[in-house]
């Protein structure tokens, strides 16, 4: 994923000289290409987000347009403030570009895992919030935020993620993609945990449930529409996130029927108010929070069956 | 500009813009139900300065990407500013009168969505420093030879984004921009030197990098020379250490931190109007 967006960055960079590349010392090897074609238009700020974004602002207010890319716990926590007042109050047209998307830096510990980010960016007046769920859908989504005039949260996985499209698709900002389809229940996935989600898809199909499932690219401006289309055809309604459920995924979707009056078997997946626990692989990582697709199968049959 | 050689008269002008400024402000907020009046007095000689001497921006080159730009990063002392951007005409005088109230552009913090000739909403601070830098390395890359000045409180330098920015600034060479430091030594809450100490300024910033002078932020001819003759050294950004009074105009304001946000009483108003030679104030309503 982290590949797929310094290429289609490197692409945008020579059509448009007003993009730029601001890293906050992170991204060594993979952005060569990009310093060696555009050394003028590769800044690295070193150990410093706050300043890396307010200085990102102060560069779109003269017209250009920066892609500030570090670990996206750094990004979206040690620069908040600034991206509150400087990028989103100001209306300036600035793309932060978070890597290391919930827990993907499995032993590296809770201090570079990703796990409120949607939550918090999610809040800010102004701010798109894009989680790609693999490369290919990274790279559309690279270039949709280069279209948009106005400040542009991407939350992304690591290099070497796995792709979910067995073909190039139609990408649209703001739609959902159905992956599978099925009418038992409906599960609703974003960014790195999809392949987890799509794995539960075939275990549940042996068991003979039919899940449709549903990839939200964009977790704002969310989209209303194929929520309540398939809640209201469906039983039970799930969603999966490598996130805290509280103010991501899980809450939009909840907004979302809770306010349109769809009555309907809810559950969320997802870190429930901890940090992520535990060290190991990434795999391990995701069985030890609840987040394999064991665990996914579990609470799509949990839902389903209410006890 | 002026010139050595003496130009008395112009000098005259601008004291006189300076007091009526000062007026100004104790107007505006007064009339206005509440604002920073120690902090807005203690830069106006320097507003004055740059507004009416060395920066290259009028109402008419807003939006001319050579424009200088000023940013007002201690966005507390704002009244200040609305009252020398009215003065010159990048809005109409009338909005003074509606400083803070429901309907106007004007708030306790300047908005640049909605004040022409305000370049950064600030209010937070710490934010303006890196804000500028970020407009300077722009001038950079676009060989353009506007100048960024952004005036920050002393208080405003306990806010650790100010030393990133410090060392980024002088990293880069951004000898387009010019921070002036409003060094009248109180916060909020007390003196400086009672909380956190942030002496001494120009050894700090010297070690980061900047080129530093020290000036009376309260004489316009010092303050002009030194704005005219940016920057300080060339391929350094330049740091210029104002020594001011908070509170400047009104005796019983004046280094009492108490000031920082407080309305005076009925009494104290009549003795602040008859030392700012203010004739009258309209009752709040």
């Amino acid at each position: 994923m982290r590949n797929a967006y310094i290429d289609a960055l490197y692409e945008l960079a020579g059509e448009d000289d007003r993009i730029l590349a601001l890293v906050a010392d992170n991204g060594a090897i993979v952005y060569d290409k990009f310093r060696e074609s555009y050394p003028n238009r590769f800044i690295n700020f070193g150990i410093a987000e706050a300043n890396m974004v307010s200085v990102a602002a102060g560069l779109a207010s003269c017209g250009k347009v920066p892609f500030t890319y570090t670990i996206a716990s750094f990004l979206t926590m040690r620069a908040f403030e600034q991206i509150r007042n400087d990028v989103c109050m100001q209306r300036m047209n600035v793309k932060l570009v978070g890597i290391g998307a919930g827990f993907v830096y499995s032993n590296l510990g809770p201090t570079h895992h990703a796990t409120i980010d949607m939550s918090i960016m999610r809040a800010l007046p102004g701010m798109t919030v894009f989680s790609p769920s693999g490369p290919l859908e990274a790279r559309k989504i690279t270039r949709e935020a280069a279209l948009i005039d106005g400040p542009v949260y991407i939350r992304l996985s690591v290099g070497g993620s796995p792709e979910i499209y067995e073909a190039d698709y139609e990408f649209e900002a703001g739609k959902g993609v159905i992956l599978k389809d099925g009418g038992d229940a409906v599960i609703f996935t974003t960014g790195s945990i999809t392949p987890e989600v799509l794995k539960a898809h075939g275990q549940l199909k042996t068991r003979g449930i039919n899940a449709r499932v549903i990839n939200i690219h964009t977790i704002k401006p969310i989209d209303k529409n194929i929520i309540i289309d398939s809640a209201t055809k469906t039983s039970a309604v799930i969603t999966v996130e490598e996130h805290s459920i509280i103010g991501g995924l899980g809450s939009a979707v909840a907004e979302v029927l809770a306010e349109h009056g769809i009555a309907v078997r809810f559950k969320r997946v997802g870190l429930n108010g901890v940090f992520a626990g535990g060290y190991g692989t990434y795999d391990e990582m995701k069985e030890l929070n609840g987040l394999s697709a064991t665990d996914i199968v579990r609470e799509t049959i949990g839902c389903l069956i209410p006890t | 500009m002026i010139e050595k050689s003496g130009a008395p008269d112009k000098i005259n002008q601008l004291l006189s813009k300076a007091e009526a400024i000062r007026r100004s402000i104790f107007k505006i907020i007064c009339e206005g139900g509440g604002g920073h009046i120690p902090a807005s007095l203690s830069i106006v000689e320097i507003l004055v300065a740059l507004y009416y001497e060395c920066l290259k921006i009028t109402p008419e080159t807003i939006g001319s990407p050579d424009r200088d730009r000023f940013i007002l990063s201690k966005g507390h002392a704002c009244v200040s500013l609305y009252a020398v951007l009215a003065d010159l005409g990048f809005f109409d005088k009338s909005e003074l009168g509606r400083f803070g109230r429901r309907g106007s552009i004007l708030g306790g913090h300047p908005d640049m969505l909605k004040i022409p000739g305000v370049e950064a909403s600030t209010g937070a601070l710490g934010h303006g420093l890196p804000f500028g830098a970020g407009i300077a390395l722009a001038g950079k890359m676009d060989n353009r030879d506007y100048k960024v000045i952004v005036l920050m409180g002393d208080g405003e330098c306990q806010e650790g984004s100010v030393w990133e920015t410090a060392m980024f600034a002088s990293a880069h060479k951004l000898d387009n921009l010019c921070v002036i430091i409003d060094y009248n030594r109180f916060q909020a809450m007390d003196a400086l030197d009672n909380i956190i100490p942030v002496s001494p300024l120009a050894d700090k910033w010297s070690a980061f990098g900047w080129q530093v002078k020290e000036a009376d932020g309260h004489n316009i001819t010092e303050l002009t020379e030194i704005f005219s003759s940016l920057p300080i050294h060339p391929l350094k950004p330049s740091l210029i250490i104002a020594n001011t009074i908070k509170g400047k105009g009104v005796s019983f304001m004046e280094n009492v931190p108490i000031w920082h946000y407080r309305m005076p009483n009925e009494e104290e108003m009549r003795t602040a109007c008859e030392e700012l030679q203010i004739e009258e104030l309209k009752k709040q309503e």
